[in-house]
């Protein structure tokens, strides 16, 4: 590592400790900031000389990544990974740069930014989950994407890929990569795809996995699949049988230990133990105190196949639930997607809606049907809810009330 | 009363489904009967619809909603003369017009309702976005959120739904300097604004039932929630919009 490189890891490590010690964040942010601003190079300097894999989705990406990095330590392989979930090139600096040993790199990376880490970070896999609509006034439509990330795959015939062969984006996405190992996860949200990436017609969904009759693209044979509980692989089933809640982690962790078991060779059912008993991933499903004693449940929804999935999984159970939405950058400034999520799923349950854009929320309820409290402050909201309370929370409400819990 | 929800996994990109939802609980509380007829893509358009939604879309969608909808346009002609209400929103409101550019830059046809045409301008529209709607319509303030690549030119004698005082609109200064919103014809309202737009605006969403129903039929309701969201909505659009004219003051000045 050049002299500069290693001047730059210093400095990044000084800003980000007095970022914390001030209480200001977390400090990654900063920290690889100053790191890139000293060494532009940095990113190639941190990743040689290990093996590098990255995962990206629009949903599921913190997780998938902790998963498949659990997956491989389980197996004896030391990981190093951007565990807190900054995921653009200054947050991998900083992640990597704390590791200056070569263990393998497990790498959350931003949709938008896969393109320009898969060079400097001579990656060897990528790791491709799902694209839906997500903060649109942010980074456009689901579109423009799959197109940089089709583009990837097609200049890097020595990348492996590991991919979710149940949505359409993302199988269009892979289609030129030569060394593709396909995982069928099932497509519960299908509202971004109802035409085909390749040719514009309709997409053919009758048959449960698509199909366009207009030029032949199709959901790909795939050796692993997802079945509600099991992974099936080419040598049998494996049961997940996972602490972690619902149908949405079942999805990320049969993406994880497909590209596990495929790619690095590890054991199905060594990889599966070794995921099994992980309860929280980056504080999606910590809890917090409230002041009557009791503990509020905290989940992440980023965007409306991420809010369906929570609400299907809230829907059979006996909670109280919190929805906290605020509408910053990082939440998407355009909260019109409250009326793409079925809340009506919530009628008859104790409800708050809360956070800073609470009146959003409230008309969306009372359009819907579903009777509710309106109070800003999410910790107060559910400390006026009965019984077991989940805080479902927009990007920024969540970070807020998990600080500190990572 | 049947409200026509066109295409909306083609079109529903920004909560475009709200909007039909607002239009049937408003009937419904004032004791109308009212249903939401999804018409799915690839299917014709049915002349038997009240209100025909048309929302907003990502530019491949877009292109073969457009192609349904002209293969039906005299199915919609026929329920318009019966007076049927068309209510469109972005790429919906760009699909009225003579004809838009696609997301390839070809120009493509539209219904050809109003005689308007969209084309792709520099760098997207994005924020809160409020309207001083035409005084015939005898509206309050619209409030929305608007997100598009497109810039829509009215064509002569044809008028908008109204006046942008925050955001941008169509995009297209008027000749007298002032940006407009959307359009406005017989029966027939296109506009940028979503978030969704009805919810937001109910007297809005009123108009349209009324043209329907006649305004007898909309006995007032409680919507305390609404007006406090539209206080919030419009007190932070116009703190940015003041916010934005000093900056472009100081940068012109500098």
């Amino acid at each position: 590592m050049s002299l500069r490189a290693r001047v730059a890891l210093g400095a990044g490590r000084a800003a980000g400790w007095a970022s914390r010690v001030t209480g200001r964040g977390a400090g990654t942010q900063v920290s690889g900031r100053v790191m890139l601003a000293i060494a532009p190079d940095l990113l190639e300097q941190v990743g040689s000389g290990r093996r590098c894999a990255i995962v990206s989705a629009t949903n599921g990406k913190t997780t998938t990544t902790r998963l498949l990095a659990e997956a491989l330590r389980s197996a004896g392989i030391p990981v190093t990974s951007n565990h807190t979930g900054a995921n653009m090139p200054a947050g991998l600096a900083a992640a990597l740069g704390r590791d200056p040993e070569p263990r393998v790199a497990v790498l959350e990376v931003d949709e938008r930014w896969v393109p320009r880490v898969v060079d400097p970070l001579a990656a060897e896999l990528l790791v491709l989950g799902n694209l839906t609509r997500d903060q649109l006034d942010r980074f456009g439509e689901v579109r423009s994407i799959a197109v940089r990330w089709r583009e990837v795959c097609g200049s890097h015939p020595n990348l492996a890929v590991v991919a979710n062969a149940s949505d359409p984006h993302v199988v269009w996405s892979v289609e030129p990569a030569t060394d593709v190992t396909w995982v069928a996860l099932g497509a519960p949200w299908r509202s971004d795809a109802a035409t085909c990436p390749r040719c514009a017609a309709l997409l053919d969904w009758s048959a449960d996995t698509f199909a366009c009759r207009a030029c032949g693209f199709a959901q790909p044979d795939a050796p692993y699949r997802l079945d509600g509980e099991v992974l099936v692989t080419p040598e049998g089933r494996i049961d997940l049988d996972l602490a972690l809640p619902g149908a949405w982690n079942r999805m990320n962790a049969a993406l994880a230990l497909t590209a596990a078991i495929a790619h690095f060779g590890i054991d199905a059912e060594r990889a599966a133990a070794g995921i099994r008993d992980l309860e929280m991933v980056s504080g999606r499903f910590s809890t917090r105190r409230l002041a009557d004693g009791r503990d509020a449940r905290v989940l992440l929804a980023k965007n409306p196949a991420g809010w369906t999935e929570v609400l299907r999984w809230l829907a059979p159970t006996d909670t109280s639930v919190v929805l906290a939405v605020n509408a910053h950058l990082a939440d998407g400034r355009d909260p019109s997607w409250l009326f793409d999520v079925p809340y009506e799923l919530l009628r008859g349950k104790p409800v708050a809606a809360s956070g800073e854009r609470a009146l959003d929320v409230a008309v969306r309820l009372d359009y819907g049907d579903v009777s509710h409290v309106v109070e800003r402050d999410p910790l107060r909201a559910a400390n006026g809810l009965p019984g077991e309370v989940v805080v479902v929370a927009s990007y920024t409400q969540f970070t807020h009330l998990t600080r500190g819990s990572w | 009363m049947r409200i026509g929800l066109v295409y909306p996994d083609l079109l529903g990109t920004y909560g475009d489904r709200g909007n039909a939802l607002v239009l049937v609980e408003r009937c419904r509380r004032r004791g109308v009967e009212a249903e939401i007829v999804e018409v799915a893509a690839g299917e014709p358009l049915p002349d038997s619809l009240d209100v025909y939604l048309f929302g907003g879309g990502e530019d491949d969608a877009q292109v073969m909603a457009a192609a349904g909808m002209r293969a039906s346009s005299a199915a919609l002609d026929r329920a318009r003369g019966g007076g049927a209400v068309v209510f469109a929103v972005c790429a919906g409101l760009q699909l009225l017009g003579t004809s838009y550019a696609a997301g390839d830059g070809d120009v493509l046809d539209g219904l050809g309702l109003v005689e308007l045409e969209t084309r792709a301008g520099e760098g997207r529209c994005i924020g809160e976005v409020v309207v001083e709607p035409d005084p015939s319509l005898r509206l309050r303030t619209l409030t929305g959120f608007e997100n598009h690549g497109g810039r829509t030119r009215l064509g002569p004698g044809v008028g908008p739904l109204g006046r942008v005082t925050v955001g941008h609109g169509n995009g297209v200064p008027e000749s007298d300097g002032a940006t407009v919103d959307g359009v406005l014809a017989d029966r027939l309202i296109g506009t940028y604004l979503h978030g969704p737009v009805l919810p937001r605006n109910p007297d809005l969403a009123d108009l349209l039932l009324g043209w329907v129903l006649g305004t007898d039929a909309l006995t007032p309701l409680g919507d305390t929630l609404v007006e406090e969201l539209r206080a919030e909505r419009l007190h932070e659009a116009r703190l940015r919009g003041r916010r934005a004219r000093r900056r472009d003051r100081r940068l012109t000045r500098g």
